[in-house]
């Protein structure tokens, strides 16, 4: 029989190690015809949308109820398809652990991996790294092509100018956490279904809700909420009632490991 | 070599795997048998670690599947269930397999041409057959070059072409030395496979045998004789550990525990001419059937049962 021609002294060659496993998530990933379907329409909205934000842009109007929310400043005109980019970028994610279980994939993912673990880490890993470096490219691309339109305005501003850049960054790091959000609730929910819905009601519904309570008890709340804590790392200015880029970042991020947390433990602890 | 050690699964109130125990063994293939719900797919899940065990242990060459650091290379598996992303292509499958274990595309080219996959192994997974899906799932099984396969089903949806290659593959792999375990819920299949033979039902072990062992147990279906004389016949081979039945009135008689040519010898001392002298062999499938049948979890109510054949024949002295 031919298949035990193969070299069987080699063996210890051929184990299953994180890099390994990264690659394999890598290639499941690009596979994928929704991979570049969901992917692009984040980028095509997310370019789309900052244009149209800064094209748009009125001084003399009072920057609500617009496309995008309130545009305030150059950073912000380029994140104008924030709200659709997100939902996009978090369904991917949902896409790449839950659809492991609707398929059934993740039956031979786990015989390839039974450590579990390693899995859940190079998804999020790889995940968390494409959406971040793809995103960064597209606000970058927003913010440029937007530039001439906002060129005359009093938010006018260049890459090189004072935390222009920072909040770009900002921006990708943002939508590389909604990722590995959606990896997160892909994970614990094992529903393509469950998660998206949950990935919307944790990034767009629960601002809505938390308003609904007392004042004072929104105001001290509502600046941790993923959504609003997520915003803070690209927002060029703050105040009192908003985190700092550092803690915003730090408070989101919290939130993504929380949610991939959440997962792993599931992993660890149930059935396939 | 696999080792099941008491192995009990439980799904909330339902056991699913009831204490199971066996061995088994390399250079041959074992099937793996039991009637639909028996525990089959779940034990395969237990042993490579898809599922937790309640209590008791399943080891593959010595340690929990879950241990070994490079799995594929221990235990090659084909899950009954479905395993793969629709959107992938055959290709694109394996080599996600491969790349866990820096398995090399080569090997994963091989596999495909082993599997007869060639043609549509830059196809969408999704498009295959019930047949081509399954041929995918034993090119991943091999993609290790494992010393254990374990496969569920393996003829599941499969042409007789397929069907043959399989029997092929299998008897190849174990004559090169490896585990084999097969599972089925036919034993016509596994018979004209398998040496060894598991038999399980309500998860639990009901035969641990070799396929000749059982059919010359299970086929000792006794003889069937005609003569002109059945009463004389009767009174010549009855004896202790001998059963004859028959009907009053007619010239059949069943006799278990004595040979036909033994039977032939008493009848020719006793000048009873036989009309007839037929050894009956139980079909395996009904002798796995008889095995199994109190265990079976889903009953069919088309079949009512059927009355007693054949009174005692000690009504006819």
């Amino acid at each position: 029989m031919t298949t035990a021609s193969h070299a069987r002294p080699q063996r210890d060659i051929h184990r299953v190690t994180g890099p390994r496993v990264l690659r394999s998530e890598w290639s499941k990933f690009w596979d994928l015809r929704s991979t570049w379907i969901t992917l692009g329409i984040a980028m095509v909205l997310l370019i789309g949308f900052g244009l149209l934000s800064a094209a748009r842009y009125d001084p003399t109007s009072d920057h609500t109820g617009r496309l995008g929310g309130s545009v305030t400043d150059a950073v912000a005109a380029a994140m104008g398809g924030q709200q659709f980019a997100q939902l996009a970028i978090g369904v991917l994610g949902v896409l790449v652990m839950a659809g492991e279980y609707s398929t059934g994939m993740i039956r031979s993912t786990l015989t390839a991996v039974p450590k579990r673990l390693p899995v859940l880490l190079a998804k999020t890993t790889m995940f968390f790294g494409v959406v971040t470096v793809a995103s960064f490219a597209a606000v970058l691309v927003s913010f440029l092509a937007g530039h001439s339109a906002l060129a005359d305005t009093d938010i006018a501003a260049g890459l090189t100018d004072d935390r222009i850049l920072r909040g770009l960054t900002g921006a990708a790091l943002y939508f590389g956490l909604v990722g590995v959000i959606g990896i997160g609730l892909g994970g614990l929910l094992r529903s393509v279904a469950g998660g998206i819905a949950s990935v919307v009601v944790l990034l767009m519904l629960l601002p809505v809700l938390t308003d609904l309570l007392p004042s004072d008890m929104s105001d001290s709340i509502s600046k941790y909420l993923p959504s609003n804590a997520g915003a803070s790392i690209y927002a060029l200015t703050h105040d009192s009632s908003t985190l700092s880029p550092e803690a915003g970042l730090l408070v989101f991020a919290a939130w993504a490991a929380a949610a991939v947390g959440a997962a792993g433990y599931r992993l660890m602890r149930t059935d396939a | 070599m696999i080792e099941v050690r008491q192995l009990v699964k439980k799904y909330g109130t339902k056991t699913a795997v009831d204490g199971l125990e066996f061995t088994v063994q390399p250079g041959v293939v074992t099937g793996f048998l039991g009637p639909n719900g028996a525990g089959k797919s779940t034990t395969m899940r237990l042993i490579v670690g898809l599922d937790a065990p309640t209590r008791g242990t399943a080891l593959v060459n010595g340690r929990p599947y879950v241990q070994h650091s490079a799995p594929l290379r221990e235990v090659g598996t084909l899950l009954e269930a479905k395993s793969v992303h629709p959107g992938r292509t055959a290709y694109g499958h394996l080599r996600a397999l491969a790349l866990t274990h820096g398995i090399s595309m080569r090997r994963v080219e091989k596999v495909i041409e082993l599997a007869g996959l060639t043609a549509v192994a830059r196809k969408r997974v999704g498009g295959f057959s019930l047949g081509m899906g399954q041929r995918l799932g034993v090119a991943a099984a091999l993609l290790g070059d494992p010393q254990i396969i374990m496969l569920d089903e393996p003829v599941n949806g499969l042409d007789p072409e397929g069907v043959l290659w399989i029997r092929n593959l299998l008897t190849g792999l174990a004559g090169q030395g490896r585990t084999v375990l097969m599972s089925s819920h036919l034993m016509g299949e596994v018979a004209q496979t398998a040496t060894n033979l598991i038999i399980i039902g309500r998860g639990r072990l009901l035969a641990d045998t070799t396929v000749e062992r059982f059919i010359a147990e299970q086929s000792a279906g006794g003889v069937k004789v005609a003569c002109s004389d059945p009463e004389r016949l009767y009174a010549a081979v009855i004896r202790p550990g001998v059963t004859v039945t028959g009907t009053p009135g007619s010239q059949e008689l069943h006799v278990q525990g004595v040979a036909a040519r033994t039977i032939g010898e008493i009848a020719a001392a006793h000048h009873i001419v036989l009309y007839e002298l037929t050894p009956q062999t139980a079909s395996l499938e009904e002798a796995f059937m008889s095995l199994t049948g109190e265990s079976v979890e889903y009953h069919g109510t088309t079949t009512a049962p059927s009355a007693n054949p054949g009174a005692p024949m000690r009504s006819m002295a």
